[in-house]
C-alpha cells in the first residue's frame, strides 16, 4: 500500500500539489485523472522519490521513501516516466538487462536473465531482443521500457501517461499487459492517463486530481459519472454503458 | 571489428613503433645490441611506445564516458573547456611555484580541470536547448573563454613559449623520466570500467538512474574525476591531442552500440591504435624529422570527424 499524507510541492512560489492525502491500494490499478497541471505528474514523481516533496510524508509498505535506500527502494518500486529519450543506442535485450541493476549492480546472474527473458516474453518481443532501441517505433520502445520495469520485479509498478504516442491498437495493447501485471503476477500499478474511457475500462481504483488538490476518489462506479467528470473537467459528458464498460463520449 | 583484430594491428604496430626513428634499430638486432641502441630503446622508444598507447586509449575512453554522462555524442575533452581549464591550471602551478614538479603541475592542472568540467555541466543543467550541436558550441565557446583567460596571463608573466608547448601533442620530446605520470591513467581506467554499467544508465537520465536505485549525481560526478584526472595526466606529458576523444568513441559506437561494459575495451583499443598509427605517419612522411601528433591526428580526426556529422545527418532525415 502506498500512502501519502499530507504531502505538498512547491514550484518556486506556485503550490503545484497542496495538502493531498492518498492511498493507493495494494495489488490493483490506480488511475490517476485530471485536467493539465493538475499535479499528477508531480505526485507520482514525489511517490517514486524522482522528486522530494516539500512537506508531508509518503510511505511504501510502511517505508518511508524520503529516508529508504535507494537501492532498496529500487526492488520496492519503478517508475516510467513519460518522456524517455534514451539516446543511447542500446539493444532491447542491453536495456531490460539494466532492469535487474537492484540486485546484481550490473553483473547478471543466471537467476536474472530468467527474469531478463521472462520480462521480454511477456512484452512479446523476442524477436526485436537484438534490435537497437532508436531502430524501434514509438510503441515498440514503449514496451521495451515496460519490460524493463517487469524485469526490475517491482511490487509497485507507477507509470507516468504509459499511453503517449501509441496508436490504438498499442495502446490496448499496453492496457491489457497492465491488467495481467495486476491479475497474474499480483502487482500493483499506478498510472496518470488522460484517456477517461482507458481509465474507465481498466482500472479498480481512480483519483482525480484538480488545482493541485484531490477532487474526488473512489471505484469506476463512484466516478465515471456526468456530475463527477463535469466537477473535474469542466466538459459535460455523457455516460453511455457499452458491453458493461462506461464509456464517456465528449466528442461533440 | 573483433577485439582480436583490434589488438593483434596494436601489437604488430607496436613492435613496429620500436624501430622507426632517426638511429637505425632494426628488429635483427634485438640480440646482439649495441649499449646506444639499448639505450635509445629504453629512454626514448618504449617511453614514447607506452606514453603513445596510454594516452591514446585515455583520452578516448574519457570522451566515452563524457558523451555517455552528457547524453551528447560530440562532447569530449577538448570541447567542454576541460584541456583548456587544464591548461590553465598549468599556468597557475607556473606562476605561483616558481619550479613546479610535474606533480604540482598535474595535481593543480586537475583541480582546474575537474571545476571547469564541472560548470561546463553546470551551464548544461541551464540551458534549455540541449540540441546534439549546440551543446558541444558551448563547450567550444565557454573552452575559449578558458583559453583567451590563460593567453592573457601568459603574456603578462611572459609564459607564452613554455605555454604554446602544452598547446600541441607532440610525443617527440618523450623520454625516461618525462612521461612516468602517464600510468597513473591505468588505475583510473581500471576504475571506469568497474563503474561501466553506472555510466551507462546515468547515460539513460536521471529519471532512469533514480528508478533504479542508482545515485545519479556522484555517478556522474566519479566521472567527472576520472575525466579530469586523466586529461590532466595527458596535457602535461604529451600535450593537447585534438578530436581524439571525439571520434573513436563515435566510431566504435556505430558498430557496437552504447553499452559502455562493451564498448570501453573497444574504445580504448581502437583510441590506442589510431594515435599509434597517426605517429607512425607523422615519423615516416618527412623523415628524418618529424611532425607533431596534434597535426597528423588533427587532419585525420577533421576528416573523420567532418564524415560522423554528414553521416549523423542522412540517418536523422
Amino acid at each position: 500500500m502506498v500512502v501519502a499524507k499530507n504531502v505538498f510541492k512547491f514550484f518556486g512560489k506556485k503550490k503545484v500539489v497542496e495538502d493531498v492525502s492518498i492511498t493507493i491500494p495494494k495489488g490493483k490499478i490506480t488511475s490517476l485523472i485530471g485536467p493539465n497541471g493538475a499535479g499528477k505528474s508531480t505526485l507520482l514523481s514525489m511517490v517514486s522519490r524522482l522528486l522530494t516533496s516539500d512537506g508531508g510524508e509518503i510511505t511504501i509498505d510502511e517505508l518511508d521513501v524520503a529516508k529508504c535506500r535507494g537501492n532498496d527502494l529500487a526492488k520496492k518500486v519503478s517508475i516510467l516516466k513519460q518522456a524517455n529519450n534514451v539516446t543511447l543506442k542500446l539493444t532491447v535485450r542491453e536495456l531490460v538487462s539494466f532492469g535487474r541493476f537492484p540486485y546484481s549492480q550490473g553483473k547478471l546472474t543466471k537467476e536474472d536473465h530468467t527474469y531478463v527473458d521472462e520480462a521480454i516474453r511477456y512484452m512479446e518481443l523476442e524477436e526485436l531482443e537484438n534490435s537497437y532501441l532508436n531502430e524501434l517505433s514509438g510503441g515498440q520502445k514503449q514496451r521495451a521500457y515496460l519490460a524493463m520495469v517487469i524485469a526490475q520485479d517491482t511490487e509497485y509498478i507507477l507509470l507516468d501517461e504509459p499511453l503517449n504516442n501509441l496508436d490504438m491498437k498499442h495502446a490496448v495493447q499496453m492496457m491489457k499487459v497492465l491488467r495481467k501485471l495486476v491479475d497474474e503476477l499480483g502487482k500493483t500499478v499506478a498510472i496518470v492517463i488522460h484517456d477517461i474511457n482507458f481509465a474507465s475500462c481498466y482500472s479498480d481504483y481512480i483519483i482525480a486530481m484538480k488545482d493541485g488538490k484531490v477532487a474526488k476518489e473512489g471505484t469506476v462506479h463512484d466516478m465515471i459519472r456526468p456530475c463527477v467528470l463535469k466537477e473535474i473537467y469542466d466538459l459535460d459528458m455523457n455516460i453511455e454503458d457499452v458491453n458493461n464498460n462506461k464509456i464517456c463520449v465528449y466528442y461533440a | 571489428m573483433k577485439k582480436r583484430y583490434l589488438a593483434s594491428a596494436l601489437f604488430l604496430f607496436s613492435i613496429g613503433s620500436l624501430f622507426i626513428g632517426v638511429s637505425a634499430i632494426s628488429p635483427m638486432d634485438l640480440f646482439s645490441l649495441t649499449d646506444d641502441q639499448l639505450h635509445i630503446l629504453l629512454a626514448s622508444r618504449i617511453p614514447r611506445l607506452v606514453s603513445i598507447l596510454l594516452a591514446g586509449a585515455s583520452i578516448s575512453v574519457c570522451g566515452l564516458i563524457m558523451q555517455q554522462l552528457t547524453r551528447n555524442k560530440f562532447v569530449s575533452p577538448t570541447t567542454a573547456g576541460t584541456m583548456d581549464s587544464a591548461r590553465l591550471g598549468v599556468l597557475v602551478s607556473l606562476m605561483v611555484f616558481t619550479s613546479a614538479s610535474p606533480l604540482q603541475k598535474m595535481s593543480i592542472a586537475f583541480l582546474f580541470a575537474l571545476l571547469g568540467t564541472f560548470i561546463f555541466m553546470k551551464i548544461l543543467d541551464r540551458i534549455k536547448f540541449k540540441d546534439v550541436i549546440f551543446v558541444p558550441l558551448v563547450g567550444l565557446m565557454f573552452g575559449n573563454i578558458i583559453s583567451s583567460i590563460t593567453t592573457f596571463f601568459a603574456y603578462k608573466e611572459d609564459l607564452i613559449q613554455n605555454m604554446s608547448s602544452w598547446m600541441q601533442g607532440d610525443f617527440s620530446l618523450i623520454m625516461a623520466g618525462r612521461y612516468e605520470l602517464m600510468y597513473l591513467s591505468i588505475p583510473v581506467m581500471v576504475l571506469a570500467y568497474l563503474f561501466a554499467n553506472k555510466f551507462t544508465i546515468a547515460g539513460m537520465g536521471e529519471d532512469f538512474s533514480t528508478s533504479l536505485g542508482l545515485n545519479y549525481r556522484t555517478v556522474v560526478n566519479i566521472g567527472l574525476v576520472i575525466v579530469a584526472f586523466v586529461a590532466s595526466s595527458v596535457l602535461l606529458t604529451v600535450g593537447m591531442i585534438p578530436f581524439l576523444g571525439l571520434i573513436i568513441p563515435n566510431i566504435v559506437s556505430i558498430y557496437q552500440g552504447d553499452h559502455l561494459k562493451n564498448n570501453l575495451p573497444h574504445t580504448a583499443l581502437l583510441g590506442a591504435l589510431f594515435v599509434l598509427v597517426c605517429d607512425i605517419i607523422g615519423r615516416v612522411v618527412i623523415y628524418p624529422y618529424e611532425l607533431p601528433i596534434s597535426l597528423t591526428v588533427g587532419v585525420i580526426g577533421s576528416g573523420i570527424f567532418a564524415y560522423l556529422l554528414i553521416r549523423r545527418k542522412t540517418h536523422e532525415a
